[in-house]
Order: structure tokens, then sequence, then C-alpha cells
């Protein structure tokens, strides 16, 4: 069955398996040469021009896959040789333009931008245009089209420019990491950097969990991904892959909606609203595009960091890995307050990597278990769970205050409610902004091998299935210590 | 004394609510508090189906039930305190 959405997903995947193979062995540096050739064989090309410059391209891909440009601190980079240079040009009057009497392109559009030559064909005046579009939704022959990059209609807080040479460049105090741009790409030229040679290091050194012990944390988004395999097949994987085990991150989630929820009722009481601080991406806005509004930001850590500390706090002598569907986690783990906890962060496509690195065929397995969360834990990984699952925490509590949450599907949300948050928190019509960088939560995380509908309907029926039904009943386990 | 008891996956399924339960009231009823240091654990590597998994300073019991919850308190952690 099919595991990814894209081929450009395929390749890199590829790429990935390619480097794990070698490297559980230890015959990386030796061969890491050989790899794009191994992909690549013979003399036809499949992608490019010619076989010479995919391979030149994968090599490219290696290096991310071993951790990338280390002068770079983003964790998301552009491959400039697979830049395809796409047309840049934005709003454009194709040949289709037959010339017409209604105009209905110069109607609609507000800053004069458009003008007619003497067969009536529409030209646009780049410097009036503000590519709102509206030209191109009326027009009956559809002969207006947008040229943007694909890459800068993804990058919807406009970190993406075009460098002289025609390449994408990102700018790095813009950038939120959410992975956008990597997804959409069509010819895979911006990428995330991978650590899986930090965890394939870490799972050798522990010899067998032996010398420490290595745990995973999986995001609850795991239930909708291997849709080859049962979730519990997929545990036994990773502990064939050498975890000592593994654990959801959900249970971070219910840690948080607890402690989220009360302090909402004081950020309320004192600033008129909180945000929440599960989604790096959605922080890292705030830090970057509103930093005057960083005080109304929760101060709970991440269900990631959460868990991460307590687990480390149950064993002093332990690595803790983050397995999930976002880029974002892995800039996150390099942030005070993560990196004592979090020792590397993986994504599903990296895991799925790892597994076939190892020929580890999921189906074939036993089943093993996964259960250390409640439902409104797992529902985290989907937009509204956590407005859920904090107005269910303050039920559970006894707490009368009532949750107006503001659930933000996707970062443009996300901008308009902190443009009114900025304003006054009067207008923003509610008390608690619920903040995901990507459309339908982290079930649409970049790092997913599949993104759809289906996921959300998984990750439900996936909580529903939590052997614990309430918020107090999961997290009583840890606080009875 | 250390007691870890397991709230991994498997022995969380198997009810390590009810025993860390149990422990609190056994070290409560047998004045240990202060003596006795209770913690969580996430896996000790040794899941079965038959219950949950507790371990003594160090020792690893598996199978802890409600049912021989006593019999394990008095052998493995009354005996070891006392002797």
């Amino acid at each position: 069955m099919r595991k990814f959405d894209t081929k450009v997903q395929h390749l890199k995947y590829k790429v990935l398996r390619e480097v794990a193979r070698l490297a559980w062995k230890d015959q990386l540096l030796e061969n890491v040469m050989d790899i794009p050739k191994m992909i690549v064989p013979g003399k036809t090309p499949t992608m490019r021009c010619c076989v010479y410059k995919e391979r030149a391209i994968l090599g490219e891909r290696v290096k991310i896959a071993m951790g990338g440009d280390t002068s770079n601190p983003n964790i998301i980079q552009v491959i400039d040789i697979a830049c395809d240079e796409c047309p840049a040009a934005g709003y454009e009057v194709t040949d289709s333009c037959r010339g017409c009497l209604a105009h209905r392109c110069e109607d609609v559009c507000k800053r004069g931008a458009i003008s007619f030559d003497h067969n009536h064909v529409a030209h646009i005046d780049k410097t009036k245009c503000v590519e709102c579009g509206q030209c191109a939704k009326v027009c009956p022959y559809s002969a207006i089209v947008n040229r943007k990059r694909p890459c800068q209609v993804a990058c919807k807080v406009k970190a993406i420019s075009i460098d002289e040479n025609n390449a994408a460049a990102i700018d790095n105090e813009k950038c939120i990491q959410c992975g956008a741009c990597v997804y959409q790409c069509p010819f895979g030229a911006i990428s995330d950097k991978s650590y899986i040679l930090n965890v394939i290091d870490m799972i050798k050194k522990s010899e067998g969990n032996k010398n420490y012990k290595v745990y995973a944390i999986v995001a609850p988004a795991f239930a909708s991904q291997f849709m080859h395999a049962k979730v519990g097949q997929a545990i036994t994987g990773m502990k064939q892959l050498g975890f000592h085990t593994v654990i959801e991150a959900a249970l971070g989630g219910d840690m948080v909606a607890m402690n989220e929820s009360r302090e909402l009722v004081e950020k309320v009481a004192e600033k008129g609203a909180m945000t929440s601080s599960c989604c790096p991406a959605f922080v890292r806005y705030i830090q970057t595009a509103f930093p005057e509004l960083v005080d109304f930001v929760s101060h709970n850590p991440s269900p990631m960091v959460a868990l991460a500390k307590y687990i480390k706090s149950t064993d002093q002598n332990s690595k803790v890995v983050f397995v999930g569907p976002c880029t974002a986690k892995k800039a996150e783990c390099q942030l005070e307050g993560a990196k004592d906890y979090v020792d590397a962060v993986l994504t599903f496509e990296e895991l799925q990597a790892l597994f076939d690195s190892k020929e580890i065929e999921l189906s074939e397995l036993a089943e093993d278990v996964l259960d250390n969360a409640s439902y409104f834990g797992r529902i985290f990984a989907r937009t509204g769970g956590l407005s859920d699952a904090v107005a269910q925490a303050l039920k559970e509590q006894n707490i009368d205050f009532e949750t107006k949450p503001v659930v933000c599907n996707g970062i443009e949300e996300c901008r308009m409610a902190l443009l009114k948050l900025s304003k006054n928190p009067k207008i923003l019509g509610g008390n608690f902004i619920e903040g995901m960088a990507c459309l339908g939560g982290c079930i649409n995380g970049a790092g997913c091998l599949t993104h759809g509908e289906k996921n959300k309907a998984d990750v439900d029926k996936y909580g529903r299935e939590a052997m614990e039904k309430t918020i107090s009943d999961a997290v009583s386990i840890l606080q009875n210590f | 004394m250390d007691i870890q008891i397991c709230v991994g996956s498997s022995c969380h399924l198997k009810g390590s609510a009810v025993i860390i339960e149990k422990m609190q009231a056994a070290v409560e009823k047998y004045n240990l508090v202060g003596k006795v240091n209770l913690s969580g654990s996430f896996c000790m590597g040794v899941c079965n189906r038959m219950g949950v998994t507790v371990s003594v300073d160090g020792e690893v019991h598996t199978g802890i039930s409600p049912e021989n919850f006593s019999e394990f308190f008095s052998d493995h952690v009354l005996a070891k305190l006392n002797g």
C-alpha cells in the first residue's frame, strides 16, 4: 500500500532510509557518496533534465538527512539547486483573454490596476496590483492566473522571498518552522533537517537500553498515520527499532489541559484573555509577529515537554525522543526549557524510513498496547480538541468558569485573532485563543505520511478507545506520587 | 525504601491505578510514610498478561494484582523493612 501523499515525500523517504540503513551498520561515512547513485541508477533521468542533476540534488538531500547545514540555525532549509525557479510574477493575464466588452476585471479592481489595449485585451499594472485575486475570480474565461510560487502561497507568514538567483529564500526571523512550504513545494526544494542519525546513535549507544533507556513519546496524530498497519503493530515496531518503551504525548496533553484551565481563569481575570502554548509554530508566530502579545501566552510547556520532563523525573538515566507530525517541534526541542528534557525529534516520515531501514514490516508484527491518556488528551491532535479539553478540565475540577474559545484553524485564523487581541481583548469575541499553525491541527502537520479528511475521524475514534474517559483519571496516576 | 509502580501502557491497562491506591493505603496503614518513597515508572521491560510490575529497591516483581497485593506487600515490603 502507498505510504505517502506525494512522490516528493517518497524521494525524501528513500534518502532517509538509505542513510539510516548505512548508519545502523556503521558504514555511512564510507558509502555516503554512493547514495544518490543507489537511488537513481542508470542513465535515464526520471525527474529532472539529466541523471547528474538528479544525483546532485539527491546529494543535497543526503546532507539534510544527516542534519543539514549547521551554519544555518533554521531547521527548514532550501535546496537551492532543486528550486526550479517557478514563475513568480503573481497575477497575469493569459492568452485566454478574449478582449470582451464587459470588463468585469476592471470593475472589480479597487486599485485601478487594469487597463486595456487597442484589442480590448486586459493588462495588469504591477505597480498598482496588490494580488487580491478578485479579477481572476470574476473573469468568465478564467483568463487571469496567479503565478505566485507554491512555496510563497503556502507560507502564510510571508517568510519566503525570491533571491537574486531566482531561488526561494527563507527569512529566518519570520519563519515559524510550520513546514507548510516543505509539504507544498512541488519539487521538494525545501526540506526540514533530519536528526535520524542522532536517534540511531542514541539507540546504538544504549546497547539494548542497558546503558540508559531511550523512551519514545508519540503524538496523538500517530493514530491516523500507519494505514497499512495497526497502532499496536507500530508500537511493536518501535520497540524492535530499539526504543525501551513508547508513551502517548496525549498524556502530556491531559497534564497541560489541567494546568492550562487553571491558568486560564487567572489570566482572564488579569488580562482578559489567554492564548494556548502547545503549538510551537503558533508560539513562535506570536513572538515574531506580535511580540507585544507575549504576555498573553500560557506559561504551560507543550504536552511534549510536560511529559518528557515527567519521564526524566522517573528515570534520571534516560533519553527522550518525540515522534510526531511536526517540523516546528524540531526547533522547539532546541529551546531553553525544552532541550534538557527532549533529546531529539522525529517526524512520522522519518519513523517510517527507520522502520524500513531495518526491514521491519509493521503489518506482520504482533500488536502491542498504547494507552496512557484520556480521550481529551488524544484529541489535541485536531483543531478544537484543546479547547474541548480545557473546558472539560474546568468541569472536572468543579471550577465555575465559562471558556469562550476562539478556535484558530491554521495560521491565517491565528493572525486574525491576534490582530483583534492586539487592538483590545474585548473585541476578540472570546477569552481563549486556541492557535494551531496547521489547517485541521497537528493531523495535517508537514511531517505526516498522509494528510486528509480521514485523519480527523481516525484520531477521534482512537480518542474514544482510551481506557480513561476523563482527564482527572488519566493524570491521577501521576499526581499520586 | 524506593518503590516504583509501572504506569506504562501495558500495566496501565491492567490496573496500575488500583495498585497505586492500595499501595498508598498500605503505606499509611503500617505507618511507613517517610520510610517508603513511592514513584512511577514507564515500563520496566517485563510486560506480561498477569498484572502490574512493581520494583522494590530495584528488585522487579511482576503480575501484581488487587487479589495478590496483600501477599506481595507483606512478603516483599514489610518483610524487607523488618528484616
